[in-house]
């Protein structure tokens, strides 16, 4: 029951929200290139099926090869980190500068030492820059988290760094890392969107671009889909990763618990 | 034969608080001791010592029949909760290497032996408080250890359990022919359990008795058990007249 309202309830404002967009559309004769009717929006939608598709798959492509880009550097430079005080206490400053630098400000400056002619990996950089700090930051609390306890019994044991890092400072990470990861997801789509825009007319070929194009040509209707195209991306995206989050953390830890016996 | 000696350790933390001074004690083999003193007195910063988890600034800890297998069992159960029952057991043979096949039936012999046989395929938060410290103590005998520290370990539970837990320890020194140091505040599970008491004063931490006990407790109101808790209260009060 509690099931069924979960996912009853959100559809049914869904269908309110369209039914009243729908009528009000009609009732007020707005025009077309000001805002289209949801079932004009389908209409697009249908029409330009195969090229939005395309689009999609080129966004969803350098979403997907940022955030395991990100993923990767983000958890080899926390576990660096977690060796060496040093090392972080060096590093991390110039993380959060990047972190904190406006990526549509990098961009340009990416595009042109990347070229052109290698638009995708540009892309791929900066969609990169966008999702990295949150995997980093998860994983380096996560790291550092590890019971001071269960770390002095490793020792007592006469464990290797290597053995005290893979028994007990990654799994204890592994929450945080999944909560960072969550958010990284979002933020690669972010990221390949802001890059296409920089981009621009001739190279790109994703989503963002076809927005961009659809706007030029007053084709709104287009753009709507578009539009729904990447918000369902980025659920999708979300989805994904909190079933892989639940999967991993079911047995064991508070957050993805939901049977109180 | 000593299995440990602490001669003149001292101890001063980095904010300044000196947690030991001139501490001196030894544990012979097969001895069942208890370091009772009141909270904040060090007990735990000198268990640590004998472990080899903290180095002493002054003194010095020395094992003379050569650094004896220990166990480890702290006030928290310190289980991992991503990890079953027998896997927590297990962690000191994974961490020493060594065939898999044995280290299992060993992880579950000892689950075993506190009782815990059936709950192997459990996780920690599936268990109840005693449970779970019973987890801690199987992951210390797992190693098969001559020497047994504990700090404080049933001071998180409740009487019954603590009392049940207790009495498993003791069976299982008897037992293993194991060496056990205890750490606790409660005069009454120091005079149960123990064959010797050390009494600790605080800041900085040092023994002010070294009482032995006489044989005949054999249970927690037998009168030379009560007759026992009259002596090592008479010291512990002694003790923090003096500090």
């Amino acid at each position: 029951m509690k099931h069924l309202a979960n996912i009853a309830l959100p559809v049914a404002v869904a269908a309110l929200v369209l039914g009243l967009w729908e009528g009000a559309v009609a009732h007020w004769q707005v025009p077309p290139y000001v805002l289209p009717a949801p079932s004009a929006i389908a209409w697009a939608f249908a029409e330009n099926f195969s090229s939005l598709m395309q689009a999609l798959e080129s966004t969803l492509t350098v979403t997907l090869e940022a955030f395991a880009a990100s993923s990767v550097l983000g958890v080899a430079t926390a576990i660096a980190f977690s060796q060496s005080r040093l090392l972080e206490r060096t590093l991390y400053p110039y993380a959060v500068i990047l972190q904190v630098t406006p990526v549509v400000a990098i961009a340009p400056l990416i595009l042109i030492w990347v070229g052109f002619e290698r638009i995708n990996l540009a892309l791929v950089i900066i969609a990169s820059i966008v999702a990295f700090f949150p995997i980093l930051a998860g994983a380096t609390l996560g790291l550092k988290s590890a019971d001071f306890n269960l770390i002095d019994l490793t020792r007592l044991y006469g464990a290797s760094r290597f053995q005290t890092l893979w028994r007990i400072r990654m799994p204890t990470a592994l929450p945080y890392l999944l909560s960072g990861m969550k958010t990284a997801g979002g933020l690669a789509l972010i990221g390949a969107v802001v890059a296409e825009f920089v981009a621009g007319s001739g190279t790109s070929t994703g989503l963002a671009w076809r927005i961009v194009e659809s706007g030029n040509r007053l084709e709104i209707a287009t753009l709507f889909a578009a539009l729904g195209l990447l918000a369902f991306t980025g659920i999708l995206i979300f989805a994904a990763l909190s079933l892989l989050e639940w999967a991993l953390l079911r047995r064991w830890h508070e957050s993805a618990i939901t049977d109180r016996s | 034969m000593t299995l440990l000696s602490v001669s003149q350790a001292g101890k001063r933390f980095a904010n300044g608080t000196q947690a030991l001074d001139g501490l001196s004690f030894a544990v012979r083999q097969s001895e069942f001791v208890s370091l009772l003193g009141p909270s904040g007195c060090g007990k735990s910063t000198a268990l640590r010592l004998a472990a080899g988890l903290l180095q002493a600034d002054a003194g010095a800890v020395s094992y003379p029949e050569g650094k004896p297998e220990i166990g480890f069992v702290f006030q928290e159960p310190t289980l991992m909760p991503w990890a079953d029952a027998l896997t927590n057991a297990r962690l000191p043979l994974d961490l020493k290497g060594g065939p898999r096949s044995e280290a299992n039936d060993r992880a579950a012999t000892a689950l075993a032996r506190v009782g815990l046989k059936g709950f192997e395929k459990a996780y920690p938060r599936e268990l109840s408080g005693g449970m779970k410290m019973r987890v801690s103590i199987a992951r210390a005998l797992a190693a098969q250890p001559k020497l047994l520290l504990l700090d404080e370990p049933f001071a998180a539970l409740d009487e019954i359990t603590r009392n049940a837990l207790g009495d498993d320890l003791l069976k299982l020194w008897r037992e293993d022919g194991l060496t056990v140091l205890f750490v606790t505040h409660s005069v009454s599970e120091s005079s149960y359990l123990s064959e010797r008491v050390l009494v600790m004063t605080p800041r900085p931490g040092r023994i002010v008795g070294d009482i032995a006990l006489p044989l005949g407790r054999d249970s927690r109101l037998s009168p030379s058990t009560i007759q026992a808790q009259r002596v090592i209260s008479d010291a512990l009060n002694g003790a923090i007249t003096v500090a």
